[in-house]
């Protein structure tokens, strides 16, 4: 083998793909924040909306599954763009993954509601909890635990397909910033090699995190 | 204008053939996947933990590093080593081996969800390890796992897009190639979807109808 590995370059650049490794952290939270709200939306109206309401989420959730990430993204930036609506790389990239997030949590979300048997609703409003009150006490709670450990794994692909944004010039986010590295030093397998394990720590980091956190709150 | 062109059927057919290179690469990364998949997956159910738990936090790397990653690693590689190879095989095994870490887990599942009793029923008959794999797990585990081996299967076909990053025109990026001649981004990328969920969705729905008609038996 003739290749001489450098580091150095590596080295001296990892403040700067640290910082990256923060933009895309908050790409995914924010993805996964507005997806999980978008999704619970999608959820009730495929649960209980009107035929046109149902129809809408159908054709989300179905569109979200069943079609690449990376065309979802693709639509926004440039199918959104070509129509007037001007979209810079870091919103594309935000809005595809929050589509896509929002898709398959809605599914397993769905999941989630039959978790909880309707008698349950019935009982907790016979004993004179409002609707809010019931949602809150009894349904989401045990909604919660059923789809926690999906909603987890649902991050984790957050997380990693931030590294997109890069294809449509994203130049913040961590792949974003090992790419503009790459272009200037060509050193590619360091880089990126750099970039797999930084990413490899988050997301066993936020893995851990998350049993932790399921280990408190589910145990009973 | 002299400039402008239209949505000619040779853009159509031009996109067909992207989707054929999508589903040729789908077709070999699947297939590879699912060959060490069974292999690794078959360890992981039945080795000593010193031997299953090495292959398992392994193979754990490739679901936990994006596959976009991956992709400039491996491709890193041919320029490094000399390799030569074409980007086609790259991806193909890259693909492969991300297919087969997901696989593992898939049949690691299915075989764990054969009740021991039963292997152990098959093995006192006087059928040898090998014989009881191939003519009792396997067949009962495929059952349990086929509508997670579609699911895996859909996952690889969406995930070939990313392809298009070293240098390989499947659908994706033939979409955009027709983009540059027409200027109709949307129109394009519509029809790309389309495609993109007539190769999905059928084959989803399949895999849902088995998974529900499975489960009552």
């Amino acid at each position: 083998m003739s290749y001489t590995f450098q580091w150095r370059p590596v080295l001296e650049s990892l403040p700067d793909m640290l910082a990256g490794a923060v933009v895309t952290l908050e790409i995914a939270t924010l993805a996964m924040a507005i997806g999980t709200v978008l999704a619970v939306l999608l959820a009730l109206a495929k649960r209980s909306g009107g035929k046109t309401l149902s129809g809408l989420a159908s054709v989300w959730i179905e569109t979200a599954r069943n079609t690449p990430a990376l065309f979802q993204i693709y639509m926004v930036y440039f199918g959104l763009g070509s129509i007037g609506v001007g979209i810079d790389s870091y919103y594309a990239l935000l809005l595809g993954i929050t589509f896509n997030n929002a898709g398959y949590l809605a599914e397993t979300f769905r999941g989630g509601f039959s978790a909880v048997p309707e008698t349950q609703v019935r009982a907790a409003r016979s004993l004179g909890m409002g609707a809010a009150q019931t949602i809150w006490h009894i349904v989401l709670p045990q909604m919660l635990r059923a789809v926690f450990h999906a909603m987890t794994n649902q991050m984790v692909w957050s997380i990693l397909m931030t590294s997109l944004g890069t294809i449509v010039g994203l130049t913040s986010d961590l792949t974003g910033v090992t790419q503009q590295l790459n272009v200037m030093t060509y050193r590619t397998f360091e880089f990126f090699f750099v970039a797999a394990c930084l990413y490899y720590l988050i997301s066993k980091i936020f893995t851990i995190c998350a049993r932790l956190f399921a280990w408190r709150l589910f145990r009973y | 204008m002299f400039f402008e062109g239209t949505l000619a059927w040779s853009d159509i057919l031009f996109l067909l053939r992207g989707a054929v290179v999508t589903i040729a690469i789908t077709l070999a990364a699947v297939g590879i996947g699912t060959l060490f998949g069974t292999l690794f997956g078959l360890i992981r159910a039945g080795a000593a933990w010193w031997v299953s738990s090495p292959i398992g936090w392994v193979l754990d790397i490739f679901r936990s590093v994006p596959l976009l990653i991956q992709l400039v690693i491996f491709n890193s590689f041919n320029s490094m080593f000399r390799l030569n190879w074409p980007t086609y095989v790259v991806a193909c095994i890259c693909l492969g081996v991300y297919a087969a870490a997901l696989c593992t887990e898939i049949v690691r599942s299915g075989v764990a969800a054969v009740p021991t009793t039963t292997r152990r029923a098959a093995r006192s008959l006087g059928l040898n390890w090998r014989q009881e794999v191939v003519s009792i797990t396997l067949p009962i585990a495929t059952r349990i796992v086929f509508p997670s081996w579609i699911g895996l299967a859909l996952g690889i076909m969406k995930d070939t897009s990313l392809v298009l990053w070293i240098g390989i025109i499947e659908l994706l990026r033939s979409s955009q190639i027709v983009t540059t001649r027409i200027q109709e981004p949307l129109t394009i990328l519509a029809i790309t979807g389309v495609i993109y969920f007539l190769m999905s969705f059928p084959i989803a729905r399949l895999g849902a109808r088995l998974e529900k008609r499975w489960q009552i038996q």
